[in-house]
């Protein structure tokens, strides 16, 4: 076997690029003579544009272009992933706090801000609607013109789309008890430390855009749709991302730069702040009812979901992130009777779009924090009232969908076990325990190219997006293992459609699962050309041979790879190119258009101590599971799992976007949106993992970075409720909030 | 190009004297990055916060968003791209490396650099001192405790 092979933790490919300070993301990259872009935008969230006076800007030495809605073909562009409805540049009014209305191009950084500062957007400021309760009501304005969805019932109101799931019949289910509450979740924001940044340049008859994007092939596609070109004429750069997180899936300002491009004939690069980047994406927020109906020895009898998600202005993939996760929200327990109902919701805010979790982590704060409260009120063990409803290994848990795909007690009990579930808990302290559930993805294309070079090494081409989850490693130990190619001899090459091959997506933790066994097919058909080539040289038929784990085995002893590969490409040298493919058909009937292709469990468990003085946790101990399938590269695994932990308790803990009456961000920026640190680490934090080899993937592995974000709020929230009998069910569980807990406490 | 403005300014980045105009309202990170094309410090969030931007100046870690290029003149600057030397991966880099501490990297070359300062002022510092360290030093991919390792990995190589 490979010492680099599957199992192993080998260094990260593209670490050292990363302690060097050599990888280069885009902001790294210079173009020269490019123009440098600085947006226009008001500081109010939804305004009538009444003029917009370029004339002073004009004027600054060194600009080249002030671009207004007006400059851009009309009727504006508009694009999205899921319904074409973002402008190019804000029309007629902006509808969130940020909306660039214009663009200044310029020589240099400096006279593009000067420029961007003399812009004079006359406006009106209109209402707006910036919550649940405000966007639901029939007198308030809507946020979507209705014309651009003419046929929908919905398209009078701030209703994007409603789903409903569900199975059995909810009103005739008999109940013992039936516990109703509602739970918000926050608007947060992705802070990946690499705000987004943009470029593009003319090139002949087409056009090159850079974007840190993870999907750079249908940032191509929707490009060659906006621009009338061919797919071939549009080249996307994707570098790197320095952490995406979801946030980076979709285009945002990509457009905008290419007709930029275009109209200057220049190169143009546009660098957000963060500030602009708080403005460009976020995590929606929702408040959700869930009634759970239970018998008395802690069964579920039926669960019952309402959730509104309050997307932004403009519907990016929400609407898609309110479906995917409402259609999972009883989670994986039995439940005879099922009635779900999530609504998408327009508002005037930043755009909500997909953000590790996909909506889970809002739905698992909601059903598993009232699974607890019946719990309570039954007198049952929070631990045994989930393995009571768990459902077992190959058990179906929605009708006619993808079965349990793994032992999921197994990461329960072994939570249960790390925290100490059983043994007394300490003076002023609480535990608590949850569990999330998330689907893969429902569909998918994954091509991969790889080379095996005549000096043995090899190349690796995927359209995959590297953003820290560690892809390329992952990719480079699977050819390791089947090539026996160590890793310092493996090149991953990423990031650029005009090489690599068409690769659909980087999301759902699907790319160790999808690109992975793309990049296994790759390998498989070199190890059949050595196969031939060993049979050719030794003169024994091929059936006699097999080529694995990086060796070939002949009947009468093995042979390396790299010397059957030499005799058999000699004289003339050249290489084997192997292509493999992983697809996955979607299934037009199914609600989400495809079944899941594995699911992602987590069970995590805390112990906490509250100050009840000031209301401030301490988090003691911090437990988290995973049902990984196989630890592909286990240094990486624990590194994805504790960092999804450890972003679950910015959102649990200290993350939210505050919002003022006019819909501006109150904390745009870092100094007042805080995310965990250093010192917000939980005093004791464990990561493990169950390994059966039961996943899709290659060696039976399953993707796993957004587990362990899943569980975290209500896992915290019991521990605190344990702690101090507090039930809070709001987020963040911020120390003001569970003082204020403390005080309403009968 | 230089705007009006511009001071003449003679500093020593990673050991090379580096004499240059710089325009009064840049910062040393604006510098570094597009005079100098030392692009390993990063930009994050340009108030001091994220740590992204960190580099040693005459040995004491600053966020160089913060510092104006001029300030820095005849000061000894060292950043990420100082600290191998001859190929060979400084004691931090290599653990950080070992250690997997770097994931989507973006904000390393800042967690090095205040880490390099800290080792400086504590050779064998505890957790908790690594953990207060570091603690101007966001990290989104949330490796912290990797990075904590790597740091105390580092230690233990240079002090064995």
């Amino acid at each position: 076997m490979s010492a680099d092979g599957a199992g192993v933790s080998a260094r990260r490919v593209g670490g050292h690029e990363r302690v060097t300070g050599q990888q280069e993301y885009l902001a790294d990259i210079r173009q020269p003579h490019a123009l440098h872009v600085k947006l226009v935008a008001l500081d109010v969230a939804r305004a009538r544009i009444l003029n917009i006076d370029t004339t002073e800007a004009e004027q600054v030495p060194g600009v080249s272009l002030v671009m207004t809605a007006a400059d851009l073909p009309q009727p504006v562009p508009r694009f999205g992933p899921q319904f074409q409805d973002r402008p190019v540049l804000a029309v007629g009014e902006t509808k969130y706090h940020g909306e660039p209305v214009a663009a200044v191009a310029a020589e240099t950084k400096d006279a593009a801000e000067a420029a961007a500062r003399l812009v004079v957007v006359e406006h009106e400021v209109l209402p707006a609607v910036f919550s649940v309760a405000e966007a639901l009501d029939p007198g308030s304005p809507l946020v979507q013109e209705p014309g651009l969805r003419p046929d929908d019932p919905l398209a009078g109101t701030n209703i994007l789309r409603e789903h409903h799931f569900g199975w059995g019949d909810v009103d005739t289910s008999a109940a013992d008890l039936v516990v109703e509450n509602t739970y918000t979740f926050p608007i947060v924001t992705h802070f990946a430390i690499e705000p987004h940044g943009f470029m593009a340049a003319p090139d002949g008859d087409g056009i090159v855009i850079w974007s840190a994007i993870q999907h750079p092939y249908l940032l191509q596609k929707m490009m060659a749709k906006l621009l009338g070109m061919p797919l071939a004429s549009v080249r996307v750069l994707a570098p790197d991302p320095g952490g995406a997180f979801g946030g980076k899936q979709n285009a945002k300002l990509e457009p905008l730069v290419a007709f930029i491009a275009l109209r200057t004939g220049r190169p143009v690069r546009l660098i957000l702040t963060l500030e602009e980047t708080f403005q460009a994406v976020r995590r929606a927020s929702a408040e959700i009812t869930v009634r759970t109906g239970f018998v008395e020895d802690g069964t579920l009898a039926f669960q019952d979901i309402e959730a509104n998600f309050l997307i932004g202005a403009y519907a990016d993939i929400a609407d898609r992130v309110v479906s995917k996760s409402s259609y999972l929200g009883c989670g994986p327990y039995r439940t005879p009777a099922a009635r779900i109902l999530a609504r998408a919701i327009l508002s005037h805010t930043t755009p909500s779009t997909a953000f590790r979790g996909f909506g889970i982590p809002q739905l698992t704060w909601a059903r598993e924090s009232n699974l607890d409260e019946g719990a309570h009120v039954l007198g049952i063990d929070r631990l045994e009232i989930r393995l009571r409803n768990l459902v077992a290994d190959g058990e179906a848990f929605i009708p006619g969908d993808t079965a349990a795909d793994g032992d999921w007690a197994q990461s329960v009990r072994k939570a249960a076990e790390l925290i100490k579930w059983d043994s007394p808990v300490p003076a002023g302290r609480g535990r608590g325990l949850a569990i999330g559930l998330k689907s893969g993805p429902t569909a998918g294309l994954s091509y991969s190219t790889v080379r095996l070079l005549a000096d043995g090494s090899g190349v690796v081409y995927s359209g995959t997006s590297d953003m820290g989850q560690g892809a390329r490693t992952i990719f480079a130990q699977i050819v390791s293992q089947e090539l026996g190619v160590p890793l310092d001899r493996i090149s991953v090459v990423m990031g650029d459609t005009a090489v690599v091959p068409y690769d659909q997506q980087t999301s759902a933790s699907r790319s160790s699962v999808f690109m992975g066994t793309a990049v296994l097919r790759a390998c498989q058909e070199i190890q059949a050309q050595l196969c031939e080539m060993a049979s050719r040289l030794h003169g024994i038929d091929a059936s006699e041979i097999v080529v694995e784990n990086g060796v070939v085995r002949l009947p009468d002893g093995e042979a390396a790879i790299v010397e059957v590969l030499q005799q058999g490409l000699a004289p003339l040298g050249g290489e084997l190119v192997g292509n493999g493919e992983m697809r996955k058909q979607g299934d037009p009937d199914h609600p989400l258009g495809g079944s899941a292709a594995f699911f992602e469990f987590n069970c995590t468990a805390t112990e906490v101590e509250v100050d009840q003085e000031t209301g401030e946790t301490l988090l003691h101990r911090y437990v988290t599971v995973g049902d990984v399938g196989r630890a592909m590269n286990p240094i990486q695994v624990a590194g994805q799992d504790e960092g999804a932990a450890i972003m679950g308790l910015g959102h649990t803990l200290m993350e939210h976007i505050i919002l003022d009456e006019s819909g501006r961000i109150q904390n745009l920026g870092a100094i007042d949106y805080r995310i965990p640190t250093s010192n917000d680490l939980p005093l004791e934090l464990v990561s493990a993992s169950v390994e059966n080899g039961d996943g899709p993937g290659p060696y039976g592995i399953k993707g796993i970075a957004e587990g362990a974000l899943l569980p975290t709020a209500p896992a915290v929230a019991g521990a605190v409720r344990e702690a101090t009998g507090a039930f809070i069910r709001d987020l963040p569980l911020t120390p003001e909030r569970i003082w204020q807990a403390l005080q309403e406490r009968p | 190009m230089i705007p009006a403005g511009a001071l003449a300014m003679t500093f020593t980045v990673n050991g090379t004297v580096r004499t240059l105009e710089v325009a009064t309202h840049h910062t040393l990170l604006d510098v570094l990055r597009d005079q100098l094309d030392l692009t390993g410090t990063k930009e994050c969030c340009a108030e001091g916060e994220c740590g992204a931007c960190t580099v040693l100046v005459d040995g004491r870690s600053v966020n160089s968003c913060l510092m104006l290029a001029v300030e820095a003149d005849g000061s000894e600057i060292a950043t990420v791209e100082g600290l191998a030397s001859d190929g060979e991966l400084g004691p931090l880099q290599q653990a950080f490396l070992d250690k997997g501490a770097a994931q989507c990297g973006f904000c390393i070359p800042g967690q090095l650099m205040s880490a390099q300062a800290l080792l400086a002022r504590n050779p064998l510092p505890t957790v908790d001192e690594v953990h207060d360290g570091l603690v101007g030093n966001l990290c989104r991919c949330a490796g912290y405790q990797q990075i904590t390792e790597a740091v105390l990995a580092a230690a233990e190589s240079v002090n064995r």
